[in-house]
């Protein structure tokens, strides 16, 4: 048994971890309560198995790439950081690029990312044409949107619950640099932050960070970074095409004791970077697609920041109608406690492509706190409010919504199950998240 | 055939040698990777050659297989610029200790074969002028330990003939890298309870060794606590140092 947990390193619990080496070791490998795992940055019990958990990470070999079509088929073990910097200086990049570089391609694929370009472009399932998968019935199956749709959208955003994903087909976009032309807006409270973004539509990148311990007319201020790919000849003359992206810096070499992220260091954090964002609000410059895309990237093991208790994400999507009351009402309440962190991040997202994927249109509002006090029955709080509103939280970044949350959110839960019973007649594919949000068995 | 240059990895199938094979790849040699089943290095070939754009050769090598060297190194199409041995065998020092056997192949698969290979390779590179030759060993060779001396000192071997080898080449154009990697995340040591501020990745080790090779190194400690780790390791006074179980 080993003792395993998801990036927010909250729950912690003990679980089988198998490496396997070939895809025959990962049909002998799942039993009852398996699913796969791929570099562990869902932040809470998603990429943990019931029983046993599959590590996927050795699965890191590309398998063809024709640069005439940017289609690529690799395995689910290869990592967004290695086609980065693999295909990136080719002139090939994702289309979708969460917040993160370092997730495995099967772990993109069962969350159905996004990234900053999502209300335009979509999630990541969107720019992938078939996935190689291992069902719990034993079968090794190829879907698509043509060939078994089912599975195909159950497993896009499915949370490696059909099955393990073992290769799949996805399509890189080209690009001229690895140069992202950045402009950012300063917004001086929340109806001038929505507006920003509703302006920046046509952007093909925009995403906002949100001070949430603002208060009063200040309440939801906010500085929204717009982007688009740099061409070759907006580069300053001897400049790399492709910056090289430096291997995370800085470490925080420990837990943190938790009381180092506090009312009063947050504050002044929050009010240091406003006030820095602002000051460079209004001219566009180019910025390397690395601190754009994966600002936290830079520095190694940042989740320990928050103790060793671990923190929670509490990310949720609310429908663009009564988005602007309830964002309103959540930040309200979030600022007068004072513990979410310098990290908030709001930004339009479109349609989601899986049964379960996350993605709806509106608005959605990542928060981060730390596990401590009553912070559960806080957020039982506002999931209240993102059910009221027709919303739905991320289950890549969840550890602890409710069955009646997830069931509201999620309509086509039903559809996903009837598909899943399809595969896994046994259901031998269970993770500690289906576990606690929707298998029958009961631990 | 291309201008570029060229690497051979020899255990092209083990972590090590896989994460040698991407770096120089990314760098814009063209790779060979030979190990005993050539097939089974097909999957990486096809890797590199999608990620890099590069030239990838496979070569049936087996480093048990001494008699075949000289044959080996000369069905090669083109004498490579950097020739890399990542090939070892960590075994079961128990089992060792008693299966002669299989202590045998620990100190064949560890000293005799990547010695002999390495050293007919510097044969060639002398006579063409230039080269270089990379030794992964092991910080396992600077001190026998109590729980794992018969790799140990097969290392200790390949260490000295590597030492003994960069001395010769010294005044030549043929340079010779030894990599003491220290404990790495591979196959070989999966199960094992590694040191987490003492543990490294195949990728970090593949980066190390292009480095070393970039700047002509001697020897090369991964991460550089090693180099302070071994050194108390090796200075401590052989009465106390018995005591050790480690």
């Amino acid at each position: 048994m080993t003792t395993v947990s998801g990036w927010g390193r909250f729950p912690v619990v003990d679980t089988e971890v198998l490496r396997p080496r070939s895809f025959e070791a990962v049909a002998d490998a799942i039993v009852a309560g398996s699913v796969a795992r791929g570099n562990g940055r869902a932040y809470g019990d998603a990429a943990i198995g019931a029983a046993r958990t599959i590590g996927m990470t050795g699965f890191d070999r590309v398998r063809s790439f024709d640069p005439a079509t940017g289609r690529i088929r690799l395995e689910a073990g290869v990592l967004l950081s290695d086609l980065i910097d693999a295909f990136g200086p080719r002139g090939f990049l994702p289309f979708v690029l969460p917040g993160t570089r370092f997730v495995s391609v099967g772990g993109a694929i069962a969350a159905d990312v996004h990234g900053k370009n999502h209300h335009g472009e979509g999630g990541f399932g969107r720019y992938v044409d078939s996935i190689l998968l291992h069902t719990g019935a034993g079968e090794t199956i190829e879907v698509s949107r043509e060939q078994n749709p089912d599975a195909f959208f159950a497993t896009v955003g499915g949370m490696g619950l059909t099955g393990v994903i073992l290769e799949a087909t996805m399509r890189l976009r080209t690009v001229e640099t690895g140069w992202i032309r950045e402009q950012v807006v300063s917004a001086s409270d929340l109806d001038a932050a929505m507006r920003a973004l509703q302006a920046s539509e046509s952007a093909t990148y925009s995403v906002a960070w949100i001070d949430c311990v603002a208060r009063g007319r200040d309440l939801g201020r906010s500085l929204i970074y717009l982007g688009e790919h740099a061409s070759a000849d907006e580069l300053a003359e001897g400049a790399d095409r492709f910056p090289v992206g430096k291997k995370p810096g800085l470490a925080v070499p420990v837990d943190l004791p938790a009381m180092a992220l506090n009312r009063v260091t947050i504050r002044a954090f929050n009010e240091l970077y406003y006030r820095m964002g602002a000051r460079r609000a209004g001219s566009d410059h180019l910025v390397s697609l690395y601190p754009y895309f994966f600002p936290l990237d830079s520095l190694a093991d940042w989740n320990r920041i928050y103790g060793r208790r671990g923190f929670l994400q509490h990310q949720c999507v609310i429908p663009e109608a009564g988005a602007r009351g309830v964002l309103g009402d959540i930040l309200d309440r979030v600022s007068k406690r004072g513990d979410a962190s310098f990290l908030a991040v709001l930004k339009k997202l479109g349609h989601g492509d899986g049964l379960l994927s996350f993605p709806l249109p509106g608005y959605t509002l990542a928060l981060d706190f730390p596990v401590k006090g009553d912070i559960l029955d806080f957020l039982d709080e506002v999931d209240r409010l993102v059910v009221a509103a027709g919303g739905r939280l991320y289950l890549a970044k969840d550890a602890r919504q409710s069955r009646a949350t997830f069931e509201a959110g999620y309509p086509a839960l039903s559809r996903f199950k009837a598909i899943r019973k399809a595969l896994d007649p046994a259901g031998n594919i269970r993770s500690k998240l289906s576990q606690r949000l929707f298998d029958e068995v009961k631990p | 055939m291309t201008s570029r240059m060229s690497v051979l990895v020899l255990g092209g199938s083990s972590d090590i040698g896989r994460a040698a094979a991407r770096a120089f790849a990314k760098a814009g040699y063209d790779v060979g990777l030979a190990g005993r089943d050539v097939a089974a290095l097909e999957p990486d070939a096809a890797d590199l050659r999608a990620r890099y754009n590069i030239e990838v050769g496979l070569f049936k090598f087996d480093v048990l297989d001494a008699a075949s060297f000289d044959g080996f190194v000369a069905s090669l199409p083109a004498l490579p610029d950097v020739v890399i041995s990542t090939v070892g065998l960590l075994g079961v020092q128990q089992n060792a200790e008693s299966d002669l056997a299989h202590a045998t192949t620990i100190m064949r698969s560890n000293y005799e074969g990547p010695s002999l290979i390495l050293g007919l390779f510097a044969e060639k590179f002398l006579a063409r002028g230039n080269g270089t030759i990379v030794g992964v060993s092991s910080v396992a060779g600077d001190r026998g330990r109590a729980s794992n001396y018969v790799y140990g000192s097969a290392k200790a071997g390949f260490s000295a003939f590597l030492s003994g080898l960069r001395a010769r080449c010294s005044r030549s154009g043929v340079h010779v890298v030894t990599v003491k990697p220290g404990f790495v995340r591979t196959k070989m040591t999966e199960g094992m309870k590694l040191i987490g501020p003492l543990t490294v990745d195949p990728p970090v080790v593949g980066k190390a060794i292009l480095n070393a090779v970039e700047k002509k190194a001697d020897i090369v400690y991964v991460s550089g606590i090693w180099r302070l780790v071994m050194l108390i390791i090796k200075t401590l006074p052989e009465a106390v140092f018995k005591k050790l179980k480690f």
